[in-house]
């Protein structure tokens, strides 16, 4: 079984796979449609203003970020784009776009993404050595005086993902990363599974949420 | 630091006073942290601890050769999978069960055993050092061989345990605030068939369906909570009062407190009538093995007994899991004639 998972996870095996592999083990009720990366990279045109023809997204300091999509697992970018079409996921910019996908075309664009090589993450350049230092505690060890448990805890290894529920952060650009947190706090994001990340982000506080942010962003994202 | 401390510096030093005061401070944050999640206030009585973290591990005045033994204690800790096929023949590292480092009250926070060991053990009657403490750990719970005693691996991890327990006294006469998973009260009934949909709408996501977990990268980011890569049939955690009290005060991760305690009991008794790795202690033969280890053990296990649902007989098998002996050599008793 150990051994099986383990090769779901491989990178190189073909997308249909990992998008069903995944699926089914986390119990999700993700519709078992296969995606087609090369369909999906037709689809996808109208997702590169943002996203970029490489997926590499846009760190925009004091804008809304554009996360970087290339090497996220398939199964977790469908899932968002269905939460944005339904509505449990909410932005101004997404739910137009994620409306005009239907299940098939959802399914190539997750599969398009997911099979594009991974991008370095930018906004955290310029962050201070002892914001840098709380961010990796954070991500690796968490803060139990809070109650706070490491990133790592979920996302996994090196926080590059863990399967299809949970999405690699590392490398992913600290504005995006710091808004999701801050949305997760607020309440105007809650599509995670049982508010697993919202009862976490509630307890930190801002300096929390940019030092980690800035620290994942420097992470090497290649993904798991 | 310890909670009575105030008191007892108010007649000291100055300076003295002023640093028990901002540990104080520290534990009385902690505790509000822990009482905003829903646990308990410490009672009048109890022994109030915070272990001393990795960060104050760098400042403390230590020999910088201690310093790097706690370090790979804390590192054997969290990271146990680096002695699988060794020491380990599971997915579990220590760090699963004792959650934040093993530091966490309600979590069986492993400082506690510092200062309580050498002591009787109802387990294995007789009285029991660190070492051997842990060596159980290694024994049922890593479903493994523990490291021999006085080896460098059990002397960091022994250097680990002590460190997190600095400050408090040996043999404390006051009960330890957080020791232990401890259970809330029983409901009148568990149920199977309640405890399923609940581990499936609770726990699945993390820990699957089927109670695999999840490893990426042979590393375990969610431990196995039954089956072969799970701890075996002579882990404290399969008594079910032990489960229910893991459950209810750690689980789901990041909202402990969360279920209630039907939900937490039925968990139990649902994870504790799933097959996992034979006990140790096993004789060959399931009923007698459950004869031997029951007033001590198993009365709070399903061990032995027909499950619920099917009236399979949980443990009668010589399924060791992916471990290639059943009893390691540290498993005996001890006598002192």
């Amino acid at each position: 079984m150990d051994a099986k998972r383990r090769k779901s996870t491989v990178r190189k095996i073909p997308i249909i796979l990992l998008t069903l592999g995944l699926a089914a083990y986390s119990g999700l009720t993700l519709a078992e449609v296969a995606g087609d990366s090369e369909r999906g990279a037709a689809a996808a045109v109208t997702c590169n203003a943002c996203h970029q023809a490489d997926g590499s997204g846009k760190n925009i300091p004091g804008g809304e970020s554009w996360p970087r999509l290339a090497g996220l697992n398939a199964a977790y970018i469908a899932k968002q784009l269905q939460d944005y079409k339904s509505g449990t996921r909410t932005n101004a910019s997404m739910m137009p776009f994620a409306s005009m996908l239907d299940e098939q075309q959802i399914a190539d664009v997750a599969a398009y993404y997911a099979g594009l090589p991974a991008t370095p993450g930018s906004g955290g350049e310029s962050a201070d050595q002892s914001m840098l230092d709380r961010g990796k505690q954070l991500a690796r060890r968490g803060d139990w005086s809070e109650y706070i448990v490491s990133c790592a805890s979920c996302h996994g290894p090196d926080n590059r993902g863990a399967g299809a529920v949970f999405p690699g952060i590392a490398g992913q650009h600290a504005g995006y990363i710091k808004a999701q947190l801050q949305a997760w706090q607020e309440g105007t994001r809650n599509n995670d599974p049982q508010d697993l990340m919202g009862s976490i982000a509630r307890r930190m506080s801002d300096e929390d949420m940019h030092a980690v942010a800035v620290w994942l962003a420097n992470q090497n994202s290649a993904a798991n | 630091m310890i909670r009575k401390f105030t008191c007892a510096v108010v007649s000291g030093a100055l300076l003295f006073s002023i640093h028990a005061t901002a540990q104080d401070n520290t534990t009385q944050q902690y505790l509000d942290t822990l009482a905003a999640l829903g646990f308990p206030a410490p009672k009048e009585n109890e022994l109030v601890h915070i272990p001393p973290t990795l960060d104050d591990l760098e400042d403390a005045d230590l020999h910088p050769e201690l310093k790097r033994v706690i370090r790979r204690g804390h590192d054997l800790f969290t990271n146990t999978q680096q002695l699988r096929d060794e020491h380990v023949f599971n997915n579990m590292n220590c760090s699963s069960c004792h959650l934040g480092d093993g530091r966490m009250p309600f979590s069986a926070p492993i400082w506690a055993a510092a200062v309580t060991l050498p002591d009787f053990r109802g387990k294995n009657a007789h009285v029991n050092n660190l070492e051997e403490r842990i060596a159980g750990c290694f024994t049922y719970s890593m479903n493994g061989k523990p490291p021999e005693y006085g080896s460098d691996n059990m002397v960091a991890l022994s250097a680990y345990h002590h460190w997190l327990a600095r400050g408090v006294t040996m043999y404390p006469q006051q009960p330890i605030y957080g020791r232990g998973f401890p259970p809330p009260d029983r409901p009148e009934n568990l149920s199977y068939a309640r405890g399923k949909a609940a581990f499936v709408e609770k726990c699945s996501i993390c820990h699957g369906a089927s109670g695999d977990g999840l490893r990426i990268d042979d590393q375990t980011v969610f431990p196995a909570t039954w089956g072969d890569m799970s701890n075996n049939w002579g882990a404290g955690l399969v008594r079910i009062f032990t489960a229910a009290g893991f459950i209810k005060n750690n689980m789901p991760l990041g909202q402990p407190r969360s279920l209630d305690d039907q939900e937490a009991w039925d968990i139990a008794y649902y994870m504790s009538s799933q097959e996992r790795p034979q006990d140790p202690r096993y004789t060959g033969d399931v009923q007698e093995t459950l004869e031997q280890t029951r007033e001590a053990f198993h009365k709070h296990s399903m061990y032995g007994q027909a499950r619920e649902s099917d009236g399979h007989i949980l443990g009668d098998h010589d399924n060791l899991g992916g471990k290639p002996f059943l009893k390691p050599d540290t498993v005996r008793p001890r006598t002192f004639e």
